[in-house]
């Protein structure tokens, strides 16, 4: 993620979500996994003079519903329970499989994608396919059961992953070892950008949700970095750069900006007293909240501004002592997240 | 209260059926000053306003709203559909105006969960 932030913000344009197409889990499945990732590959084969009862004989015992039929090798047909069903209504049990067998087989290539597989599916009814190898030797076959097994077991991975991935980023305070560590994560805001207002909070609060900070902690920062993420685009001349530095006992949180900077301090701390525009407060800010509220949040707070220059506002949230960074237990997930 | 009866109480209407499921909402608030969500409502509320604009949804986000009730007949933009889905935050929208719905609401046993103004809690 912080790459791709990096790279979003460091063009200094925002990607809004609606922007990147949206393509679920399992249709990337299955162009990412190849046929022979799913196939079953142990194989029943006959060949073309065994007869119709040996088919039979062959079902019962390994309860499948149809096999590849193979002559030197290589694939020359399949054989399946409804072709045995028509060898029975002829009575002709003791006939070779090659008068009754689908000669012409589809088949699949054992590196394409399941998604061909599940294309040849769709178009032709059939039920089975043949999986062959570049020369064309039969190394598989495949069902539908068996894509959704084979896709099943890939969602399973990714899960234990992802199940990784959280451990490891709840676990990285304790991981590494240093004097001082710190994290920092930084956001570039545009002025009057009230579409993408909230945004980099969004994306602080789920950082340090996962980085395993608790619920309270989190809306605490998240409703801190918020106000002042607002307040740089309500008022800031050009924007600025919203800074979040985590440690393990305490998070440091900073905005700066250009100008125009608060000629005085004194009001602008004052509960109810605002220079917000019409447009600010049509949004349902500006009235006079922003720093009050943010007061409440943090443990300390400090502005230094001077007016045509810029404001720089620090604000410090301390861990209380019981309190530290770790993974949440399984079952009470942030809401939200 | 369940969601499901306070979307009753509203007659209103689910506007992400998608990520919908009931639950238990533990009380309430009710304001289209989103500082005031952020100053001063507890976690797990439904936020009634009468404010319609993406800021709700990313206040509810950051105060941990579970459901926002959208009133006076305010339909929300397709942009802040999408993104209250992405946060799995169930919006609605109803006709009823916001001292009607705080009313029933709270007639019907649902609790306040902001804060007492001079700094005591309820």
């Amino acid at each position: 993620m912080s790459s791709t932030l990096q790279e979003l913000y460091g063009k200094g344009h925002i990607v809004a979500d609606s922007d990147v197409p949206e393509i679920n889990r399992i249709e990337e499945l299955s162009y990412d996994l190849k046929t022979q990732d799913v196939m079953s590959r142990e194989l029943k084969c006959l060949a073309p003079i065994d007869t119709m009862r040996t088919v039979f004989e062959l079902m019962r015992e390994s309860h499948i519903s149809g096999a590849p039929v193979v002559e030197n090798n290589s694939l020359i047909g399949i054989i399946s329970q409804e072709d045995l069903m028509h060898a029975f209504a002829d009575g002709d049990q003791n006939a070779p499989i090659s008068k009754y067998m689908t000669a012409n087989v589809i088949t699949v290539k054992s590196y394409e994608p399941v998604v061909k597989a599940l294309e040849i599916f769709a178009r032709t009814k059939i039920g089975r396919l043949p999986v062959v190898d570049e020369n064309n030797n039969l190394v598989g076959m495949l069902t539908k059961g068996d894509i959704t097994r084979g896709v099943l077991i890939a969602i399973q991975k990714d899960y234990q992953e992802e199940e990784i991935r959280r451990y490891r980023a709840s676990h990285l305070f304790e991981d590494i070892i240093s004097d001082r560590t710190s994290l920092i994560l930084r956001y570039k805001i545009k002025p009057r950008d009230f579409t993408n207002g909230g945004q980099a909070s969004s994306y602080i609060k789920r950082a340090l949700l996962r980085l395993g900070a608790s619920p309270q902690l989190a809306r605490q920062c998240g409703i801190a970095v918020y106000e002042a993420e607002m307040n740089l685009i309500i008022h800031s001349n050009n924007g600025g750069v919203l800074r979040i530095q985590v440690e393990p006992r305490r998070i440091l949180m900073q905005t700066s900006d250009d100008g125009p900077g608060i000629p005085d301090l004194q009001k602008a701390l004052q509960p109810g007293w605002s220079t917000a525009s019409e447009l600010a407060r049509s949004m349902g800010f500006g009235a006079g909240m922003g720093l009050v509220n943010i007061q409440r949040c943090v443990n300390k707070m400090e502005i230094e501004s001077t007016p045509g220059k810029g404001t720089k506002l620090f604000m410090e949230i301390h861990l209380r002592p019981d309190e530290k960074f770790k993974a949440p237990p399984e079952s009470s997930e942030a809401p939200g997240v | 209260m369940k969601l499901s009866e306070i979307v009753q109480h509203a007659k209103g209407e689910i506007l992400n059926p998608s990520i919908y499921r009931d639950c238990e909402i533990i009380g309430g608030c009710g304001a289209d000053l989103m500082s005031d969500v952020l100053t001063g409502v507890k976690s797990g509320a439904v936020l009634l306003t009468g404010l319609c604009n993406l800021q709700v949804i990313r206040t509810a986000e950051m105060a941990d709203v579970h459901a926002v009730v959208f009133l006076r007949g305010k339909r929300p933009t397709p942009e802040m559909i999408e993104l209250a889905t992405e946060k799995s935050i169930p919006i609605i929208s109803s006709d009823m105006g916001m001292f009607q719905l705080c009313g029933r609401l709270y007639k019907a046993g649902l609790h306040s969960l902001e804060s007492n103004w001079k700094g005591l809690h309820e």
